[in-house]
């Protein structure tokens, strides 16, 4: 057998950032226009305040957004809509309203005109508001049969208990309550410009792009109420919440630890420290509990970003007779980063990781689209790429040493498992206190 | 309820052009028998290395189900030059992601990077492709990961399988065709590295795969490099493909099963189409009509069983058991798949079904009916292409299924070609008796 050499990598090509074109409406829209020309089409991503909505409203106005206007059904919005090759659709988070969508960039005259009309005139009919209703507690029951969506509420409700980010689904019952006058309302209250921003990303020029929001939307006027959320409490480390699921054949760990925001000097270090614990494949963490110990298969850790704060979070699904030495394993691989800097060679490879997924992750319209409206979210300007590509390029191993010893300390986390309790608690109690609850 | 006026489109009833991209496309075959495709766009400085083999899930044998996708996993623990753990990090180390998967008819292995780490790439896969390391260790190692695999997507949620695994034993009567394709822990277990080096020597064949750049690439350079890495696999030819063909379903199948953690009843079903491969003309108009029955607000089932009756809370429709229309070879399926509300009645969603689809047969599309679905699908496709991703993974199996890469550029023109009276004749062939279905009876909802 020949032995080969790995090949070196060609030269780095410096980082290019797409130019993004701004304008202010005098409604107050803040419209941003990025040209990617490589296929014939245009993305556009509009975000509108929404912090503090009623958590059952926000969710029914956005399933309801687009069924219907003074002088439009919901079957003219979607004719209309996919006879340019478009389609549109919402959602909301605790900070945010999102409208998505996109069509032939041909199409993009007719994408901001039913966006304006339903901005400015959505009516929420009732037989539809009845039905969208309907279909929405369907699928609150249904994410309610999911260990996903179940360790997520019970983490969330740990974290954040007291905070609006403390729950961010409705229950059933709450939505069954939701009246299209209440819809009306909170639509009058809040589904205004100022505060807002739009991206349209595609294949035209940005003054264009920019000429057309313009037009569309100049109509779209008010002051909404702006609402800031309190900065989210400090996390408060405490016993293992154990949440019940019995007969589960898997146990869903999760692991919360602080974090710090995207413009803070230290999230460089710590998206770098995070990376190197558990934030890619070529993690100490994936590397120990999957490709050594094959406890699970997608282990995952990511630093959530939301207006109010930043949290880290680790989570695997591991098989149910090994969810003890599976969290004995996450809390080893924490606390030996936390207190042992990083070697040199896996740094380079997280921050090389780090750089070259900048890279990836504008590459496609969608993709810039995605990555513009969230840091307009945050008031940065695409252009803050570059700045975070900088940061990344010079943190030191004492920088990533710093941050993981600050934010990475197991003993700061905040540890939710939902499993079979019967067959999990004693082996987790052997190694932390646990509290435990009955099945949600 | 009030009723509002119609809106008139200003363009409504004129069609929209379809546009359509131009990627360049270079191919090649190496003397080894590689088959190489090239399609350089220099847009963004990022490249993706796709390898697609001709094996999949139809071709694992009896009493090792589930084998093509463990064998996957096994080529990413170590090669010729790669100890474990390299290749993921020689890619991450690179700032690229990886990842494999593995299909019905084929296996993909697949690099995004930045341009500046083509070379690497290639050494990479060219590795592989000489040999992975195919140890005990590994196999245990990956068979406990693979059975986590199956408890996360299919075991420990609700709905997990439906449809692609459950459908297929009802509407199929052979092996190939008819098995799970995750396999049974027991078939994972009791497989072997000798299984594994079987499975290599057999189908890993470089004559039995194609290799797909796509991005900022120089044709000229990247083909150098192709030759140095990939010039020196020992040829193979590829094995003779078995015919996977069977009749089509002569009598209504009807199958329900209790899925224990489900809070509401779904159903799917799956008529026959005719073969995507040498038949694409005959095809076409089969993926266009899933889209006519289930593109958004307007189309005719999410109109009518959605908004219109309620009987279900949501509809999808699509081609291929993993919902690759243009990736996957004979036999294969048009489904619908429907989740009903609580209560919900399964033949009267049927019963719906073959009425809109009566209804579409006797009276034809409406006007603009087709033209607007056929521009949305348009732009389903070209969003598609536009990460170098799509584009390197479609480029790779239209190469590899029909020898046609450039493929990619016609597919909007010619889904915008499929005509009214070709949707007609698709409807009026998914016949009662032609369906296979299969219905989650919900075990409750536990939790």
């Amino acid at each position: 057998m020949t032995v080969r050499a790995l090949p070196a990598l060609g030269p780095v090509r410096e980082l290019g950032v797409p130019s993004e074109v701004e304008r202010v409406l005098p409604n107050g829209l803040c419209v941003r226009a990025i040209r990617r020309a490589a296929v014939p089409l245009v993305e556009l991503r509009l975000r509108i305040p929404f912090a503090r909505a009623p958590l059952a409203g926000a969710e029914l106005l956005a399933q309801t957004l687009l069924s219907g206007t003074e002088t439009m059904s919901n079957r003219d919005i979607a004719v209309g809509l996919q006879a340019v090759g478009g389609g549109l659709s919402a959602g909301v988070d605790p900070d945010w309203l999102l409208v998505s969508g996109n069509a032939l960039v041909t199409g993009l005259d007719r994408l901001l005109e039913v966006l304006a009309e339903v901005l400015t005139g959505a009516a929420y009919p009732q037989d539809e508001v009845a039905t969208e209703r309907d279909r929405l507690i369907d699928r609150i029951q249904v994410a309610n049969s999911q260990p996903a969506h179940l360790v997520r509420v019970a983490l969330l409700k740990r974290m954040y208990d007291g905070h609006p980010y403390a729950v961010q689904t409705p229950q059933p019952d709450e939505v069954r309550e939701v009246r299209p006058e209440q819809l009306r309302a909170l639509h009058t209250e809040r589904v205004r410009p100022t505060g807002a921003s739009l991206v349209v990303v595609g294949d035209l020029p940005p003054e264009q792009a920019l000429d057309a929001a313009e037009r569309a939307l100049a109509g779209w006027t008010g002051a909404g109420e702006r609402v800031a959320l309190p900065p989210t409490p400090p996390l408060t480390p405490g016993p293992v919440l154990l949440v019940d699921r019995p007969g589960a054949v898997q146990s869903s760990l999760r692991v919360a630890l602080p974090a710090v925001a995207r413009t803070d000097p230290a999230h460089a270090p710590l998206q770098l420290a995070n990376l190197v614990f558990g934030g890619y494949f070529s993690s100490r963490w994936v590397e120990n509990i999957r490709e050594d110990k094959g406890y699970t298969y997608g282990p995952h850790s990511l630093i959530e970003h939301a207006a109010a704060g930043s949290a880290l979070i680790a989570g695997a699904e591991v098989a149910t007779e090994v969810t003890a030495p599976a969290l004995l394993e996450t809390f080893y691989e924490l606390g030996r980063l936390a207190s042992l800097p990083p070697e040199d060679d896996e740094l380079e490879q997280a921050r090389q990781y780090a750089l070259g997924t900048l890279r990836l992750g504008m590459s496609t319209q969608a993709g810039l689209a995605g990555l513009a409206s969230m840091y307009a979210g945050f008031g940065l300007r695409l252009e803050f790429l570059a700045e975070h590509a900088a940061r990344l390029a010079r943190a030191t191993r004492d920088d990533v040493a710093e941050a993981a010893a600050r934010y990475l300390a197991p003993s700061r986390a905040v540890t939710v498992v939902l499993g079979d309790a019967e067959r999990v608690e004693a082996a987790l109690a052997a190694l932390q206190p646990v509290e435990r609850r009955p099945s949600p | 309820m009030r009723r509002r006026r119609a809106r008139v489109w200003s363009v409504a009833a004129r069609r929209v052009r379809i546009p359509t991209t131009d990627y360049p496309v270079e191919r090649f075959v190496l003397d080894n028998g590689l088959r190489v495709v090239l399609a350089p766009d220099r847009s963004a400085p990022v490249i993706a290395v796709a390898v697609v083999y001709d094996v999949g899930i139809r071709s694992e044998p009896e009493g090792r189900t589930g084998f093509a996708h463990l064998f996957e996993h096994l080529m990413f623990q170590g090669s010729e030059n790669l100890e474990k753990l390299a290749h993921f990090r020689h890619v991450q180390g690179a700032g690229g992601t990886f990842n494999g998967s593995t299909h019905l008819d084929y296996t993909d292995y697949f690099e995004t990077l930045p341009s500046n780490a083509l070379e690497r790439a290639l050494f990479l896969e060219a590795d592989r492709m000489r040999g992975p390391r195919l140890t005990e260790e590994n196999l245990r190692n990956q068979v406990d990961v693979v059975k986590e695999e199956i408890r996360v997507n299919v075991l420990n949620r609700p709905y997990g399988g439906f449809p692609w695994l459950k459908l297929p034993p009802v509407m199929f009567d052979t092996f190939p065709n008819a098995h799970d394709g995750y396999g049974s822990f027991d078939d994972l277990e009791s497989a072997t590295v000798a299984d594994a080096e079987d499975f290599f020597r057999r189908y890993y064949a470089c004559g039995n795969a194609v290799l797909a750049v796509a991005g900022d690439l120089d044709v000229a350079e990247a083909t150098a490099l192709i030759e140095r890495h990939f010039g020196d696999v020992p040829a193979r030819p590829a094995p003779a493909r078995p015919d996977f063909g069977e009749p089509d379903v002569a009598a209504e199948r009807r199958e329900s099963y209790v899925d224990p953690l489900a809070p509401l009843p779904a159903v799917a079903a799956a008529w026959r189409v005719p073969d995507p491969i040498t038949d694409l003309t005959g095809y076409l108009p089969y993926v266009v009509l899933a889209e006519v029955l289930t593109d958004g607000d307007a189309s005719r089932l999410v109109e009518r069983l959605v908004l219109r009756e309620r009987i279900a809370t949501s509809v999808g429709g699509y081609l291929g058991f993993m919902g690759e229309p243009f990736a996957v070879r004979d036999p294969t399926a048009l489904l619908l798949q429907a989740h009903l509300p609580p209560g919900g009645d399964v033949d009267k969603v049927l019963r719906v079904v073959d009425e809109e689809l009566d209804r579409l047969a006797q009276d034809g599309p409406e006007e603009g009916e087709l033209a607007r679905v056929q521009a949305r699908m348009a732009t389903h496709l070209l969003r598609d292409t536009d990460a170098v991703l799509g584009r390197a993974l479609s480029m790779a199996v239209l190469e590899l299924q029909r020898g046609t890469p450039a493929l990619i550029n016609e597919l909007p023109r010619l889904v915008g070609e499929v005509t009214e009276e070709q949707i007609r004749q698709a409807a009026a062939a998914l016949r009662p008796q032609r369906r296979a279905a299969v219905e989650v009876v919900p075990g409750g909802g536990a939790k």
